[in-house]
């Protein structure tokens, strides 16, 4: 037993590695930030656009959902990083870690805010517009504030199922905090500093968990 | 254009290097054959141990998914591949995917059972009790066929997450489609073999999408 929390729970070891566990920690953070900001404002900008109907526009973002729903993250990270530079185009892992991450969440977040714009009755369209508001305004001031409300039950799931995929930067390097756990994992040849990264994880991401269980039942949704 | 093409679309890496590919093919394959059984099969355990509300389990129940919600799978892949042997399990690469992926993805599809059952009305499992079918019995010959109706929409989702999810296996250097596109992309110093990949990836896994986002608007007009 003493061994066992020697190996899983050692406070020397901890105690070296807390510095960098918390650097990644933050690296973390920012990572889930740009890609919850970048995806959520993506896939809403696409889901207005697509509301106007332009067929060529539409097909575009309809293959671009189709692509990001169908390729793994770390497929679109891992290209981003090591295939872009043959274009000429040399990007550093966060960026790549962000790029792949916030692709994926735009196209599930297309989808669940375009499922909310068509789930809107035609007649709020109709009043709309027949109180003098151009398309436009009548989907900015009418529509959207409706659909966004039904879409958020839609997303949060996806939305942290996504976010926790920021671990997978560490196969690119990403400074996070899986990355510096397993490096202090084999210089120490100790295992605490997993166990410590895991609890850092279980931080982030266990409120969101609750609040989005909370979600589903307020709204009753399933996904 | 025809240095861009030079790069991404070469075919004479590509007839090096195809054998390379589909070697990782089967083995990502063969990964999400024995993976979605096996998760499954723990989800619907999870959700018809659940579904008995035996008061003591059903928090502990709910504690786990909650647990697995919150933990990237990249995370518990590390942790059984690199941890466990400080207690003396080796497991082997192919074995650690497996493992972490089915806990991970029987958490999601514990949930998604578990939601479908508590649609089913309880007078079909009082009326399957009342004719002497045994609790276990009523549960997987009554409630379950029909639950599982309410949620083929997740479960296709969920099913398609899992088999782009082995993708992650490349992290422990499992040999999978992804791996092998990198290994083969760092001998020929050409991203051909990325892009090849992901092109498989996305063959293989376009049809499973499309019947996803189908069972989905399904599911959200039904509302």
């Amino acid at each position: 037993m003493g061994r066992l929390a020697e190996t899983f729970f050692n406070a020397e070891v901890i105690a070296t590695y807390l510095p960098a566990l918390l650097s990644g920690f933050r690296v973390t953070l920012e990572l889930a930030a740009a890609v919850v900001t970048l995806g959520i404002l993506l896939g809403l900008a696409l889901a207005m656009l697509r509301a106007f109907r332009f067929r060529l526009l539409n097909g575009l973002i309809v293959a671009f959902v189709d692509v990001f729903r169908t390729l793994p993250q770390l497929v679109v990270m891992v290209f981003a990083y090591f295939g872009l530079p043959y274009a000429g185009i040399t990007i550093s892992a966060f960026a790549a870690a962000v790029l792949g991450l916030a692709l994926v969440l735009a196209a599930f977040a297309e989808e669940a805010f375009w499922a909310a714009i068509t789930a809107i009755p035609r007649g709020q369209w109709e009043a709309a517009r027949s109180t003098g508001l151009s398309f436009g305004q009548a989907l900015a001031s009418v529509v959207m504030p409706q659909a966004v409300r039904i879409a958020i039950p839609l997303l949060t799931n996806r939305t942290i199922a996504i976010t926790k995929g920021t671990a997978l930067a560490s196969v690119i390097s990403v400074p996070e905090i899986l990355d510096k756990a397993q490096s202090a994992m084999s210089i120490s040849a100790n295992a605490s500093p997993l166990i410590v990264g895991a609890g850092l994880y279980l931080a982030i991401f266990g409120p969101f968990v609750v609040v989005s269980r909370w979600l589903e039942r307020r709204y009753g949704w399933i996904i | 254009m025809q240095d861009f093409i030079a790069n991404f679309a070469n075919l004479e890496s590509l007839a090096r290097i195809y054998p390379l590919l589909f070697q990782g093919l089967e083995v990502t394959v063969l990964l999400s054959l024995v993976t979605v059984p096996l998760a499954v099969a723990l989800g619907l355990f999870v959700a018809v141990l659940y579904s008995f509300h035996l008061r003591f389990l059903n928090p502990l129940l709910i504690l786990w998914v909650d647990a697995l919600r919150a933990f990237p799978v990249l995370v518990l892949l590390v942790l059984v591949f690199y941890g466990l042997p400080f207690v003396g399990i080796n497991l082997p690469q192919f074995a650690a995917a497996v493992l972490a992926l089915a806990l991970n993805s029987g958490g999601y599809y514990g949930e998604i059972f578990r939601a479908g059952i508590e649609a089913v009305p309880r007078g079909q499992t009082e009326a399957a009790r009342s004719t002497g079918l045994s609790a276990w019995q009523a549960a997987f010959s009554v409630v379950l066929p029909q639950a599982v109706r309410y949620v083929l929409a997740p479960l296709a989702g969920n099913t398609l997450e899992l088999i782009k999810t082995t993708s992650i296996a490349t992290a422990v250097a499992l040999p999978e489609l992804l791996r092998s596109a990198r290994v083969a992309q760092e001998t020929t110093y050409n991203p051909t073999p990325l892009t090849a990949a992901a092109l498989i990836y996305f063959l293989l896994l376009w049809p499973l999408t499309r019947l996803v986002a189908r069972l989905e608007r399904k599911m959200v007009a039904s509302r």
